[in-house]
């Protein structure tokens, strides 16, 4: 995927987490083989499912849409390992639920949405944004979008 | 055979932002309860400590560190840690030794000096460990609050009007408590004039972290019997349960749920099910409840309780705010002590904390918070990585 910052070299904040596809990005996550239990971030030891003993899973792409469970913003900056930008800019935070998955996942929601705009059931999307930069090199992480917003921007 | 053991005192160091080392703080509240109790130290057989993490090796062997410090006089030890359910768990083990016939009187001791600010995680590059990464991407505990804070506008319509609420009660419950951190009346003013942390919460809906101690020393019925306190407030349950999977809420400091995508799982509330053991525990339901202590992280956090406890149904909770009913004077008074609104958390002597508030409330020795005609207490706490108790107290 190309940088926001022109020729600066992209690199996933945390490796195996997420595909880099710049259009459609997707949480990796893994599922036993046996029960069928999701998880993420993934697991490759033992099944968290009380009922099932299995030691085998596939690794798996997860829903790239879900609905918003709850949301909220960080109007401070939080503490590191977080890296601020100076200035700091606030930004907003989704807990989605994904159906299939039938599991909940934060994140940030994606520069330019603020929790006004945002309502517990509403449709969002993932996406990749810078997370911070370090040095020439952008560090990008998933965050939510609305599903709207994504329709605007294109417009 | 019954499953109950007594109280026969309990102490406290008043929270604040003191500085001293923790072993200072619970000394002090330690000592109070063996006055309190009316024995000598020598009589304790059993001491048992919640750890702290923050205040390195003495911390993590923390009984051992209190008998120490006490004078040793050859007591067994224990040291329990459960975030913040690390005072119950303490206190379940002097139980357990207790109903055994292991020991006679224990001593159950929790105290804690926190740093200044955020909790923090420990440093490097951990992406195994779920506390690094939320830290990583931006999520600190209050995001979790304001999570459950907005899920509640957004669903059960809510206000920030009514959180406020929550806050001014507790401020007013608190304001006579020596022990307490905090003692102003917060006006919903000074609530509205607050600034934003996580939307919508404000500073003043979050509670801060305090130094503190608490101490409890409880011992069986047959033993209280003998030294002439057969009145003693008694302990009914304990519930330290850990959650069942598939867990549908989003906790700390998890980025995600369990998934109940398998066949035959169903997702479960943690929170609801802690109280719940509780009360099967000591053969009481909720309309049996005269009051309770409940954790209020955060102030909308507090409505949480409300249903999880079953004093009202799931969504109703901030109509009991609205009416008055968990203010002192009201049917079912909640956090008379003021609650983490006026403590702050002291996360090893919180849980016991709670435990001293209901003694003094069922003792008729709350002064001028106390509940009149108090019979049956409630605690409720949860903390990271699994960790909740609920101790259900009676005369």
């Amino acid at each position: 995927m190309m940088s926001e910052h022109g020729s600066a070299t992209v690199q996933p904040a945390i490796e195996g987490w997420f595909t880099l596809d710049a259009e459609r990005p997707q949480l990796l996550g893994s599922r036993c083989a046996a029960c069928g239990t999701y998880y993420f971030p993934k697991t490759i030891s033992f099944c968290r499912n009380p009922a099932c003993d299995s030691e085998h899973f596939e690794e798996v792409a997860l829903s790239r849409t879900g609905t918003v469970w709850s949301y909220t913003n960080a109007c401070y900056a939080p503490p590191e390992p977080f890296v601020a930008a100076d200035p700091y800019e606030p930004f907003a935070i989704a807990a989605v639920e994904l159906a299939a998955e039938q599991m909940i996942v934060l994140g940030q929601v994606a520069r330019g949405t603020g929790v006004e705009q945002l309502r517990v059931g509403q449709e969002v999307e993932l996406v990749l944004e810078t997370l911070y930069r370090d040095g020439d090199v952008d560090k990008v992480t998933w965050k939510w979008r609305p599903v709207g917003a994504s329709v605007e921007r294109r417009a | 055979m019954s499953r109950e053991i007594a109280i026969l005192g309990v102490g406290m160091h008043p929270w604040g932002k003191w500085g001293h080392n923790f072993v200072t703080y619970g000394v002090k509240a330690a000592r109070d309860a063996i006055a309190d109790a009316g024995i000598r130290w020598q009589d304790v057989g059993f001491v048992s400590g919640g750890a702290t993490m923050r205040c390195g090796y003495p911390g993590y062997v923390a009984g051992a560190t209190f008998a120490q410090a006490l004078g040793w006089q050859g007591a067994e030890v224990n040291t329990s840690y459960a975030a913040c359910a690390s005072g119950s768990q303490a206190l379940a083990a002097a139980r357990a030794k207790i109903l055994a016939g292991d020991c006679e009187v224990a001593l159950v001791v929790g105290a804690d000096t926190t740093p200044k600010g955020f909790l923090a995680p420990a440093k490097g590059y951990r992406p195994e460990d779920p506390d690094w990464v939320r830290f990583y991407l931006g999520i600190t505990n209050p995001t979790y609050f304001a999570l459950y804070a907005r899920r509640r506008m957004d669903v059960y319509g809510d206000t920030e009007e009514d959180f406020g609420l929550v806050k001014v009660k507790n401020s007013e419950h608190g304001f006579t408590n020596a022990n307490a951190r905090y003692r102003k009346k917060f006006s919903m003013e000074d609530i509205r004039q607050s600034a934003m942390v996580a939307d919508p919460l404000k500073l003043l809906n979050i509670c801060a972290t305090s130094d503190g101690g608490a101490a409890v020393v409880v011992c069986s019925l047959d033993y209280a019997r003998r030294i002439g306190r057969a009145d003693a407030v008694k302990i009914a349950a304990i519930s330290t349960v850990t959650p069942t999977f598939a867990n549908a809420v989003v906790e700390m400091p998890d980025i995600a749920t369990d998934s109940a995508a398998a066949a035959g799982v169903e997702p479960h509330r943690y929170r609801a099910a802690i109280p719940a053991k509780a009360y099967e525990e000591a053969g009481i339901g909720p309309e049996d409840v005269s009051l309770a202590e409940v954790y209020d992280l955060s102030s909308a956090l507090e409505l949480d309780w409300y249903e999880d406890l079953q004093l009202c149904p799931r969504g109703e909770g901030a109509r009991l705010i609205r009416d008055g009913v968990t203010r002192i004077g009201g049917r079912l008074p909640v956090n008379t002590s003021g609650g983490l609104a006026c403590f702050g958390e002291a996360v090893p002597a919180q849980a016991l904390a709670q435990v001293c508030e209901l003694t003094w409330q069922l003792r008729g020795e709350a002064g001028q918070r106390q509940v009149e005609g108090a019979r049956v207490g409630i605690t409720a706490n949860q903390g990271l990585f699994g960790h909740g108790s609920s101790v259900i107290l009676k005369k």
